[in-house]
């Protein structure tokens, strides 16, 4: 990734999605750790679903965030947040 | 010596099925048997502790598995799914137990070499148990612990040309029939496109952005080998939309007892002889067949590809020659408002590469779902919510009558305001006018 002179516009807005996910996560972090998809896409009501996914993604990659899985459902969450089962 | 007793499993073993409890103590005792010849990555004893566990859980008639929690690897949200024991220092060979789905090759041809790598890797990094194949296809590897992930991961995909299925809210990994590697019937390449569609969304099967799980499946004939209709959120199945071919003469021989029906597959007892207005005319649950002058006749606009007659008298009667697929979507398990079936979205297609118009209906299909689906819906309870009209609308497709099961049985299209003149608020007056009472 380039420095923030040469971002796109489509990048800016990304980054900027990226730390509102990160501030919302935050805020929330003292009752609830773990959330689904859309809990997102409804921080972003004029982005794509895709976008917002696309956001979270590079998050999960920057180890910012991580993903939680029952087998059948998805969810995501800060990195080191929340109980783990191994514990 | 086991080292757990297990009095309560043991009695499984009795009855006349093989039991998978046979298979657990023989694959215990045989990774005794090698320890000195391969270097375990998890404890020798994973499948005795599997085993004693299991007979607590028969013991005490409570599951002792914690579930959730890892997903897959760096990157990946998906093809791993999490299993804890809650009783590790009992049974410390199973304190992890996670389970790996690893995507099964198209219409699962192997080579042997592939399947003993597999083996060879799993005995090394894994319990050795596996479930060739889970329900949805996937080659499942059960048992393993988080450290070895990475590595068995790293293993699949640069040594083994592989890669890790579905799970969780993910494109689960899409299963395809034998198709046309073996198949008369296979109307497209299952195999092929299947493929390519997975190829296609590798990002929405390793990435989760779904309200819940969501599933492709390719028949390539209406035979439906791997159910996609029943199974399958989006079923892909093979159709033809000119007429059966006919060759009489066939038909003369199935009729005079030259050719044996079904392909000889129900030649284990005599039946007596052939009846094609039994066993093939009156079965036809369109009638649109008949006998004419001993000629075969059938009305093509009536059939509905139930591949009665076609698997029946398979050398007298063949596919049409203008193929191309069906797509229906919706089905699932009962979990909510029961199981359902998929329903017919577009009569047919053709498949052709790039597979634009399949893709652009995929595309649409996910837009609307991700939006309006709620948390663990699956796309068969989203349109039976919002109904099978909202899901012709966001897929830009137009009510028509293959639709329709039959008149009046399933109507789901309704007037909106706007199509209505005058809208809904129209004065009565008025109209009494008209239509006095």
């Amino acid at each position: 990734m380039g420095g923030a002179l040469e971002k796109t516009g489509g990048e800016m807005e990304k980054e900027a999605a990226k730390q509102e996910i990160l501030n919302f996560l935050e805020s929330k972090s003292g009752s609830k750790t773990k959330f689904y998809f859309n809990d997102f896409t409804k921080l972003f009501p004029d982005m794509k679903a895709r976008d917002v996914k696309k956001a979270l993604s590079e998050l999960v990659q920057e180890e910012k965030m991580m993903y939680w899985s029952s087998g059948s459902t998805t969810l995501y969450g800060l990195k080191g947040s929340g109980k783990k089962e191994e514990d | 010596m086991p080292k757990h007793e297990t009095p309560l499993l043991d009695q499984l073993e009795s009855g006349p099925w093989p039991s998978f409890v046979d298979d657990l103590k023989r694959q215990a005792e045989s990774r005794h048997q090698k320890q000195n010849e391969i270097e375990y990555q998890i404890p020798v004893d994973v499948v005795d502790d599997l085993l004693g566990l299991l007979e607590l859980s028969y013991k005490e008639g409570e599951v002792h598995w914690k579930h959730g929690g890892i997903v897959g690897v760096f990157g990946y949200g998906g093809g791993v799914i999490g299993r804890y024991c809650d009783q590790p220092k009992e049974f410390p060979g199973v304190a992890h137990f996670h389970t790996i789905r690893v995507n099964q090759p198209a219409a699962k041809y192997y080579k042997t070499d592939f399947l003993r790598q597999l083996c060879d890797l799993w005995d090394f990094r894994g319990s050795g148990l596996t479930n060739m194949h889970g329900s949805t296809g996937d080659i499942v590897l059960l048992g393993t612990r988080t450290e070895q992930l990475e590595e068995i991961f790293y293993e699949l995909t640069h040594n083994m040309n592989n890669d890790l299925g579905g799970s969780g809210s993910n494109l689960r990994t899409p299963e395809a029939c034998l198709g046309e590697s073996r198949c008369q019937y296979a109307c497209y390449d299952s195999q092929e496109l299947c493929y390519q569609l997975t190829m296609e969304y590798q990002d929405e099967l390793h990435r989760p952005a779904f309200p819940y799980k969501f599933k492709f499946k390719f028949d390539a004939c209406p035979n439906g080998c791997v159910a996609a209709i029943a199974r399958a959120d989006l079923s892909f199945i093979g159709t033809w939309r000119d007429d059966i071919r006919i060759d009489q003469e066939a038909v003369a021989a199935y009729v005079g007892g030259e050719l044996k029906p079904n392909a000889g597959a129900h030649a284990g007892k005599d039946w007596g002889p052939f009846d094609i207005n039994k066993e093939v005319i009156d079965l036809c649950p369109t009638e649109c067949m008949s006998m004419e002058n001993g000629k075969l006749v059938i009305n093509n606009r009536e059939c509905t590809r139930c591949m009665h007659c076609i698997n029946t008298m398979p050398r007298a009667l063949r596919i049409g020659n203008d193929r191309g697929l069906s797509i229906l979507c919706g089905a699932k398990a009962p979990i909510l408002d029961g199981a359902q079936m998929s329903s017919l979205l577009v009569p047919f297609v053709k498949v052709e590469e790039p597979y634009d118009e399949i893709k652009e209906v995929i595309e649409n299909i996910w837009d609307w779902w991700m939006e309006e689906g709620k948390n663990r819906e699956r796309l068969g309870e989203t349109m039976k919510r919002q109904g099978f009209q909202k899901l012709l609308e966001v897929t830009g497709i137009k009510a028509m009558p293959q639709h329709v099961q039959e008149p009046r049985h399933n109507p789901y299209i309704f007037w909106k305001e706007e199509e209505v003149p005058g809208g809904f608020d129209r004065d009565i007056k008025d109209y009494r006018l008209r239509h006095p009472k």
